[in-house]
């Protein structure tokens, strides 16, 4: 198997699978249970917490463990906007036109429900420009939602503008950013990017699917969407998943961001210019663009089609586009009014596993298919 | 407490000599279905089938369901089983109904005496329950006009019946009453229904898909059969059939005029589809066609579908609105699984202008002018088939 696909999920390591084991067999117990079991795995609990906080250069009590990156983004969006209420008229929610759909559907239901919700326009790349933002940043603002990588482009977003934007604007804007591309990929703190919340996400990094963890900045209040218990301060209540916990700590600690990330860049580097060769080929990242996604079109051959055929010979890439069928992703059509262009979409995101033979193999698949198959009309 | 499930034919009463060949063949469906759930005993008397399970474990809240589902079925419901013995009636009357009753206000009490020496007679056996169930639950009411609720109390041979409303059955008659037929099975919404429509008519179904990788995704094949698996719940069990159709499909491009792309490839399946269908015991074919839906589902575009076989082709949905369609869809538990995302054969080569008004003459050049046969052999050769249980 040829596996591109590492921006929609990983496998896990093994010091996360090694770590899980033992908090499954031996350290079992509910976090909450006031017995000594009980405190023990709080103990682990609480361990995992100061893991995912130092790499996000944070207090502990400034993380809050979820579901993932779609509940830590949920969370953060409504919970923003609920705890804004107090502002009573101001109902401006900023947000960039390619957020992934965990941000771009709660906040269509939120325009829905009465919400002022601007969408920032991105470039053909997916670039969007801090000025844009500036445009659209009022005092009647509550909530700017900015992801930090674009999950389909990996296209890097202005971040680290956003808070002062607010600022200047005399805005009482939280400012939330889903990390969850960026997270461990990217050198970065809460400082860095002055965000009031952060979402991250366990399985981009291998660990465990099931686990993420939402940023809030001491002194931010959000409100729940969850009720009964008193697990997360509240925030997130249900007993908490130690061994998932356990294992992302273990993944974040095994995640050697700048080797992994030479690794990649190299990958990279050789698929786009192995690309290039090959003739009709637009690229939708730019060389701008995280070194973790490679997205392409080849218009004529839809995605969908491609993907068959590329499955067929065990490699697995991503298309950013559903089929005719569907409907075509927010990103693509956001970025081109091009059908044929967002229609061919092909997603590669790699990782340290990679290797330049992967690439070969994908290379030489994408010009057979080329070859056999039919352009679509 | 023992419960049964008494059966009500439907169409099946009016079906003078033949009925006990169809009330067989329900019995032997239903037998079929529930042949997972426990060992279980049928009787047959008048109209009437009684549903008797005979181990203890036996799932008659899963029997119900899928009781539900049969063709033939006027009517269904479940009750409890006493001693006929008044007072033990009565007891499992109450108890029977204790934790329901306070979904009703109204009800009354019916009483059936097949046995004729039953110390209390009808009206008797209606008065001392409907007595007893009024001092049990003050907040009732007797109407025996349009009561909530109707209590059959059925003194039989053995035993007696306590029952409840009746629910409604699936109605039409039983599958395979009515032969076998072959249903081409896209993945869309329309064939799903349409395969239930002509099952509810007796039809023993068969599914032939087309599937055209890997301009088709193994999603989409294992859609079909998904929708094919929730059909198989009312039909019953299915083989379905699935066609390897790419190269086919590859020459109609190469060979054919762009106009004539869909109704060519349309022609050919209903060729390969007679061909699986004669091979399989089918004696006609179903489709999810309906007037004026598309290009190739105009009059005279299935005038030259229909002359690619000799079969005949059925299609239930001919004359219906598309919301009808997806109403049924929806009760059929299709729907949702339908609309997934995945392109299917017949949306690969769409043609940008298609010919909606084909004269047969010149569909008919156009196809000749490649020999498909060969490949039409191949296809066939190559089929691969999977039976879907259906429960």
């Amino acid at each position: 198997m040829v596996y591109l696909d590492y921006s929609a999920t990983t496998p896990v390591c093994e010091a996360a699978l090694k770590k899980m084991n033992e908090i499954y067999k031996t350290n079992f117990a509910n976090p909450s249970s006031t017995h000594f079991a009980g405190l023990r795995a709080r103990q682990a609990l609480e361990q995992a917490r100061k893991t995912v906080a130092e790499r996000l250069g944070a207090e502990s009590d400034e993380i809050y463990f979820t579901s993932g990156g779609t509940e830590a983004n949920n969370l953060a969006v409504f919970g923003a906007v609920e705890a804004a209420k107090k502002h009573r008229d101001k109902k401006r929610i900023v947000v960039g036109a390619i957020e992934h759909s965990s941000v771009f559907e709660s906040v269509k239901k939120l325009a829905n429900d009465g919400y002022d919700v601007i969408f920032i326009k991105p470039d053909r790349h997916g670039n969007i420009s801090a000025a844009d933002i500036a445009g659209a940043v009022d005092e009647n603002t509550i909530l700017v939602s900015l992801m930090y990588v674009n999950n389909e482009l990996g296209s890097v977003m202005p971040v680290k503008s956003v808070k002062s934007i607010i600022k200047a604007k005399n805005s009482p804007a939280l400012f939330h950013c889903d990390c969850v591309q960026a997270f461990c990929k990217k050198k970065f703190t809460h400082n860095t990017l002055d965000a009031d919340l952060i979402s991250v996400t366990g399985h981009k990094i291998f660990a465990p699917k099931g686990i993420g963890a939402l940023y809030v900045k001491k002194g931010v209040k959000i409100m729940p969407r969850s009720f009964g218990g008193e697990q997360e301060r509240k925030l997130r209540t249900g007993t908490q998943a130690v061994a998932l916990a356990a294992g992302l700590a273990a993944a974040i600690e095994d995640f050697d961001t700048e080797n992994y990330g030479e690794k990649v860049k190299e990958v990279n580097r050789y698929a786009r210019s192995e690309l290039k060769k090959i003739e009709g080929i637009i690229f939708n990242s730019d060389e701008n663009a995280s070194d973790y996604i490679l997205n392409f079109s080849l218009p004529g051959y839809r995605s969908e089609t491609v993907l068959n055929y590329l499955s067929e010979r065990e490699i697995c890439v991503s298309s950013g586009s559903a089929c005719a069928k569907g409907k075509l992703s927010h990103v693509m059509s956001a970025v081109t009014d091009d059908k044929r262009e967002a229609d061919s979409a092909i997603r590669l995101s790699f990782s340290h596993l990679n290797t330049k033979e992967d690439i070969d193999k994908f290379i030489s698949a994408l010009k057979s298919a080329k070859e056999e198959l039919i352009k679509a009309q | 407490m023992k419960e049964i499930i008494l059966i009500k034919n439907g169409e099946l009463a009016l079906k003078g000599l033949n009925r006990s060949t169809f009330e067989d063949k329900m019995i032997k469906n239903i037998r079929r279905r529930l042949s997972d759930l426990g060992k279980v005993t049928f009787f047959k008397s008048q109209s009437t089938i009684t549903v008797y399970p005979e181990s203890e474990d036996f799932d008659l809240d899963e029997a119900e369901i899928r009781i539900g589902r049969v063709f033939g079925i006027a009517g269904y419901s479940r009750a409890a089983v006493a001693e006929k013995d008044m007072a033990e009636i009565e007891k499992v009357t109450l108890d029977y109904f204790s934790d329901k009753i306070f979904a009703y206000k109204t009800f009354k009490v019916e009483a059936k005496r097949s046995d004729k020496k039953f110390p209390l007679k009808s009206p008797e056996i209606c008065r001392e329950i409907g007595a007893a169930m009024l001092s049990a639950h003050p907040f009732l009411k007797v109407d025996v006009h349009n009561p909530d609720l109707v209590i059959t109390v059925e003194i039989r041979d053995r035993e007696a019946y306590i029952r409840g409303n009746q629910k409604k059955g699936a109605g039409g008659i039983p599958v395979g009453t009515s032969g076998r037929g072959a249903v081409l099975m896209s993945g869309g919404i329309d064939s799903p229904v349409a395969a239930f429509m002509m099952a509810r008519r007796g039809l023993e179904i068969m599914g032939v898909h087309f599937a055209a990788p890997p301009y088709t995704s193994e999603m989409a094949e294992n859609k079909v059969k998904m929708l094919t698996e929730k059909v198989s719940k009312y039909a019953g069990r299915i083989e379905l059939y699935i066609v390897p159709f790419t190269e086919i499909q590859l020459a109609i491009r190469d060979n054919c005029p762009e106009e004539y792309f869909t109704i060519i490839m349309r022609r050919l399946m209903m060729k390969i589809a007679e061909r699986v269908a004669l091979m399989h015991g089918a004696k006609a074919l179903v489709t999810g066609e309906s007037l004026g839906q598309v290009a190739s589902q105009t009059l005279m575009a299935l005038a030259c579908t229909d002359c690619a076989c000799e079969m005949p082709i059925l299609r239930p949905l001919v004359g219906m609105d598309k919301n009808d369609i997806v109403e049924l869809a929806r009760k059929t538990d299709t729907f949702e699984t339908s609309i997934l995302p995945y392109e299917d054969c017949c949306t690969v080569f769409t043609p940008k202008h298609p010919n909606t008004r084909p004269k047969k003459e010149d569909v008919l050049a156009a196809e000749a002018q490649f020999d498909f046969s060969p490949m039409i052999e191949k296809a066939i050769q190559n089929i691969r088939f999977e039976i879907i249980e259906g429960r």
